[in-house]
């Protein structure tokens, strides 16, 4: 399966000149922009781990991709997402999130029905990847 | 006359002028904690603007068709409306009145009595060939005294964890008819192909073909499947709308414990029973989505009834995260300025005085967080630029026929749509001028998107170009650059 979080998942993975181009739209807005990565891509897991600090005040795309690439690296088979944060008052929440890498294998969720009385079932979201420990759920290249 | 025989006439039994009565005072300053009405009157031949002003300034207030000596127990004129400014509408034979009401006139938090008083009785007075409520100004102070949204846009995305596109949604097709079983198998498809949201229709409640409760149950199982298969929240918003509000509630409780992210009311069941249920919804942590049945009643004709901009401020005072707002280039009434307002009032924190766009008062909203507008209603996935344009993207495009009716099924129909969106996004972001080169960035996407492409040879030149019933005055004049 193909999780279909962010902003662009239904198009074809976005080059590295696609992302920078979505990293300036960003920095022009005056947002903030961190990168995030996990292995645990459920739906309800909101707190990816922060690839450093969200950079604010940067100049251009370049310096972010550089990190962009840096957490890649370290993490070759883990999701990362790059996240732009809107400041300003009555906003303060993300503006724009996006996908910059994904597993080359994604295999997906069982979805766990327990029966209940009338006719009522309880549904819980399991990653099958994230039956095995943290760092080891995508394979050669896990860290 | 002197100031003393004038003040003993006003108490003289019988009829008089409402303006001389005190309801009209040209001088009048409004303060900053009166709630402010803009209504657009037609006097009946031979009735005086001013005093037809005065008249819904004293109808709506205090006043009744003639003199009470009773008002002579009260502070009188603190209570009555008072009419402070009347303006022709150019080349027409109605004039708008704006009309200042003290604070005190209004229970807390509470748009029925509001209602009561602003549109009661004075719609139907005899005078007034017609009447329609055109704009509100709602001070701080009132505003603070409602509970607003249960959630807002902001906590909305948050909780969705999807930002920086509009959220796509459909209604579920055929309207009525459809089983349980049945019902939920579109809404399975429609998300699992790449909606967000899909919807009941407003008049699906608990009819002899299929029970609430039975699909309450089937659509869940549908949205927990796509959820599955996607990696992403999704909901179907489980109307609740019926006779009673024991009814309403016994339903939201059931569509909260099988897992319902959001639940809906239609616009008929009242303003009251829709205020409950946002406070319902805030107890619950459960969206709530608010579909504007009926509005066109009172909403579409220029010269008698009430703005949907009306509704849409007392919609977002007593609590929606959604409200159906106009498509500007669907099937339904909508004049693109009129709903670039519209949209402003759901949206904005600080709304400016603005009558090319109907805006007539200038309205803060204390923080208040915003309502998600619904566009609904003939929309598909080739008037995507045209819908970002207009529309924004803190926007629900629902697309029911546009996804349900898409020749190779409905999941295609709905991958269709979200490929359109996020193409349009992307491109934007990129700095193109997608309005201009709309068509081209759709043809680049629909390469990669066989639904998309199929879509477009669908529906690609299905418009709906009627002139607007509903449209400002005034219209901006061109600069010379």
């Amino acid at each position: 399966m193909r999780i279909t979080q962010g902003a662009f998942s239904y198009l074809p993975d976005l080059t590295d000149d696609e992302i920078k181009a979505q990293i300036q739209y960003c920095i022009d807005n005056e947002w903030s922009v961190a990168i995030e990565f996990t292995d645990d891509p459920h739906p309800r897991n909101v707190y990816w781990e922060m690839w450093g600090l969200p950079m604010f005040d940067v100049a251009d795309a370049s310096g972010v991709m550089l990190e962009v690439d840096g957490c890649r690296e370290a993490y070759p088979v883990h999701y990362v997402r790059v996240s732009a944060f809107d400041a300003r008052l009555t906003r303060q929440t993300t503006a724009l999130s996006f996908l910059v890498q994904r597993p080359p294998e994604e295999p997906g969720f069982q979805l766990d029905r327990q029966e209940g009385p009338d006719r009522t079932i309880r549904y819980t979201l399991r990653g099958y990847a994230s039956e095995r420990p943290e760092g080891q759920r995508y394979g050669r290249g896990d860290s | 006359m002197s100031a003393e025989a004038e003040k003993k006439q006003r108490w003289s039994a019988g009829v008089q002028s409402y303006a001389s009565m005190g309801y009209y005072d040209a001088d009048y300053v409004p303060k900053d904690t009166d709630v402010l009405a803009c209504f657009r009157i037609t006097p009946q031949p031979g009735v005086d603007p001013v005093e037809a002003a005065a008249a819904v300034a004293g109808e709506s207030s205090t006043a009744t068709w003639t003199v009470v000596w009773t008002d002579r127990l009260t502070a009188h004129e603190h209570y009555q409306a008072v009419a402070y400014q009347v303006d022709l509408v150019p080349g027409t034979d109605q004039y708008m009145a704006y009309i200042a009401y003290d604070i005190d006139l209004f229970e807390e938090g509470s748009i029925a009595n509001l209602t009561s008083s602003i549109i009661g009785n004075v719609f139907g007075f005899k005078p007034l060939k017609a009447l329609r409520l055109e704009d509100m100004r709602i001070p701080v102070h009132y505003v603070k005294t409602f509970p607003g949204p249960p959630h807002g846009i902001v906590m909305e995305r948050e909780y969705l964890g999807k930002y920086g596109r509009p959220l796509l949604g459909a209604t579920v097709k055929p309207k009525l008819g459809l089983s349980a079983r049945n019902y939920g198998r579109v809404v399975y498809e429609a998300l699992r192909g790449g909606l967000d949201f899909t919807k009941d229709d407003e008049n699906i409640n608990s009819q002899p073909f299929m029970r609430w409760r039975d699909r309450y149950l089937f659509s869940m199982e549908g949205v927990n499947k796509a959820v599955a298969a996607t990696g992403e929240i999704k909901g179907h918003y489980l109307n609740v709308t019926a006779a009673s509000m024991e009814d309403m509630y016994e339903r939201a409780e059931f569509a909260k414990e099988i897992g319902s992210i959001v639940v809906m009311q239609d616009l008929t069941i009242g303003w009251t029973a829709m205020q409950s249920m946002s406070n319902w919804a805030r107890k619950n942590g459960v969206l709530l989505h608010l579909h504007r049945a009926g509005h066109g009643t009172y909403t579409r004709q220029k010269t008698h009834g009430v703005s949907f901009r009306v509704i849409a401020k007392w919609a977002r005072l007593i609590g929606v995260d959604h409200i159906h707002a106009g498509t500007v280039v669907g099937k339904l009434e909508g004049d693109p300025a009129t709903t670039a307002g519209f949209y402003d009032t759901l949206r904005l924190d600080h709304v400016e005085e603005n009558p090319a766009q109907g805006i007539y008062f200038t309205q803060d909203w204390a923080s208040m967080p915003g309502v998600m507008p619904v566009a609904s209603g003939g929309i598909h996935a080739g008037q995507m630029h045209d819908l970002l344009n207009y529309l924004g993207e803190d926007v629900i495009l629902q697309f029911g026929g546009g996804t349900i009716g898409h020749p190779m099924g409905i999941g295609a129909g709905a991958t269709a749509n979200r490929v359109a969106t996020e193409a349009m996004i992307k491109a934007r972001n990129e700095g193109r001028d997608f309005v201009k080169e709309g068509m081209d960035i759709l043809r680049d996407a629909a390469k990669g998107c066989h639904a998309l492409s199929v879509a477009m040879d669908t529906w690609g030149d299905v418009t709906f170009d009627y002139a607007s019933t509903d449209a400002p005055d005034v219209t901006p004049t061109p600069t010379n650059a």
